[in-house]
């Protein structure tokens, strides 16, 4: 399979950018700031993340289109209005985790955003659980770029005015050049931000722009540290097939009113919703300065293993070693004194709340 | 006289008649990115040629650091301990790992020189 390229894969060039390969994409890692200058500059100012390979799903046709996807996806669709969204889950039969994405309610159906490594999987998932009669559109041809940080409103006004006017999880159409572009107010990074699907064609000429303005690339690297530090989860480390939203912590994104209907995996969770669960999604805050990366076993203080890590960095802005994993439902409780084996020893750590870093309207608020 | 050595782990060395100061390359910073923390071998422990001796953590992965000479660590460096991005900053001066006392000088014999490890580096990494 040959390595495909996004839109900006020129900019990314020109700005420095260090190369890899990202679920089949050619993405940038970092540029020439490096990840902690991209991560505190997203945090103070606002960050461009190239995140068009990730999947542009639009359903559309037919009367009984949220119903229907009322019994794949747990959201409230009936209650979204256009141009709103919702983050959701495509699960299997036993609760477990697909993909987590964000369902937007569009003019004539549902934009659907994809994670990259799944979004071929989840469309083939999607169309086998729906009739024949609505249109499923994978749409390949827009890219998608989020301006992420604290001035990324007043940038994007710049560029595209009247989108400062947006509220959080809303979208609308804009236009720039002529052709329409559609944005949301959201965004993986704990800031305030926006997520732009503009044509190709636009896609370069829009950034230069925004840097112009102000913004600068900012690359997966610092995506990484930044939804780290936002307690979100990365799908494939933090969530998987095996893990159910309940179970990682996610229940906020089942909405009451869909508890006692049917979806995909809808037994499972109404079960784990009435007698809990064994394992859960918890920040952890190690003691020293030492990181505990992804697939770290945690113990207990009987020296058992209690459960694993599926994170960890270290956060550039809370200035501190920062993980999430699963544990024992029984040690989930913050400040619980656990431990971490790295490199054969045993690392005192915390349960912890999550997220680490928590914004504020005037400037951030630390956690850790 | 001092000479300074490379090896092909991004180590670089120098030795001072049986004392050796050894580090990492700028190069190896550079394809690590960001460090953000260091671990040194224990004063006093014996250290193995090629084996390992530190760990550096940039905030994507983690790195063995190995000896290219064997010895018995004498120093180590604690600033880079307390504030790893001084790596990045200096990392073939001020910012060195750890002192040996070498065991065998002719271990630095199989060691390459800067221009040869200069080589090595661009072909490495091209």
């Amino acid at each position: 399979m040959s390595i495909k390229k996004t839109s900006l894969n020129n900019l990314h060039i020109k700005y420095g950018a260090k190369l890899v390969e990202f679920a089949g994409y050619q993405m940038p890692i970092q540029y020439k700031d490096g990840i902690i200058q991209e991560h505190k500059y997203t945090r103070s100012h606002s960050g461009i993340f190239d995140v068009s390979h990730m999947g542009q799903l639009f359903i559309s046709g037919g009367d009984d289109l949220t119903n229907d996807l009322e019994k794949i996806f747990p959201a409230d669709l009936k209650k979204l209005k256009t141009n709103q969204s919702k983050y959701s889950f495509l699960m299997n039969n036993k609760g477990g985790i697909q993909d987590d994405l964000i369902i937007t309610k569009t003019s004539d159906g549902f934009l659907i955003i994809l994670n990259a490594a799944c979004k071929y999987n989840d469309y083939e998932v999607i169309k086998s659980k729906l009739d024949n009669q609505y249109k499923l559109n994978l749409d390949e041809s827009f890219s998608l770029i989020a301006l992420q940080g604290p001035e990324a409103k007043n940038v994007l006004n710049k560029v595209i005015p009247g989108c400062d006017s947006l509220k959080f999880m809303n979208g609308n159409n804009y236009v720039y050049k002529n052709e329409k572009v559609y944005i949301t107010r959201s965004g993986y990074t704990g800031e305030d931000g926006f997520e732009i699907s503009i044509k190709h064609s636009d896609a370069e000429t829009f950034v230069e722009s925004l840097i112009e303005n102000g913004s600068k690339l900012i690359g997966l690297g610092a995506r990484d540290t930044l939804r780290m530090e936002a307690g979100l989860c990365l799908y494939g480390n933090d969530l998987d097939n095996d893990t159910s939203p309940i179970e990682a912590n996610l229940k906020w994104a089942i909405p009451k009113s869909r508890i006692e209907t049917e979806f995909v995996g809808s037994e499972v969770l109404k079960n784990q919703f009435q007698s809990g669960v064994k394992k859960l999604r918890v920040g952890i805050k190690p003691d020293s300065k030492v990181i505990a990366r992804g697939n770290t076993k945690i113990y207990n203080d009987k020296n058992q293993e209690i459960g694993k890590v599926t994170s960890g960095t270290f956060g550039p802005s809370v200035e501190h070693p920062i993980a999430m994993g699963y544990v024992d439902n029984s040690y989930s409780t913050v400040n619980t004194k656990i431990f971490l084996e790295v490199r054969g020893k045993k690392i005192p750590a915390n349960i912890c709340n999550l997220p680490f870093y928590k914004k504020n309207y005037v400037k951030g608020e630390i956690n850790v | 006289m001092s000479e300074v050595k490379y090896s092909k782990e991004h180590e670089w060395i120098k030795l001072d008649g049986e004392e050796a100061t050894i580090g990492i390359t700028k190069h190896a910073t550079e394809m690590l990115g960001d460090i953000v923390f260091a671990e040194l071998p224990e004063k006093g422990s014996n250290v193995d040629k090629d084996g390992t001796a530190g760990v550096v953590e940039s905030t994507k992965a983690a790195s063995d650091v190995y000896t290219p000479v064997s010895g018995e660590v004498i120093d180590t460096n604690q600033m880079i301990v307390d504030d790893p991005s001084k790596i990045n900053e200096d990392p073939e001066e001020s910012a060195w790992f750890f002192k040996l006392k070498i065991k065998d000088k002719s271990e630095m014999d199989s060691l390459m020189n800067k221009e040869e490890y200069e080589k090595f580096a661009k072909e490495t990494s091209a």
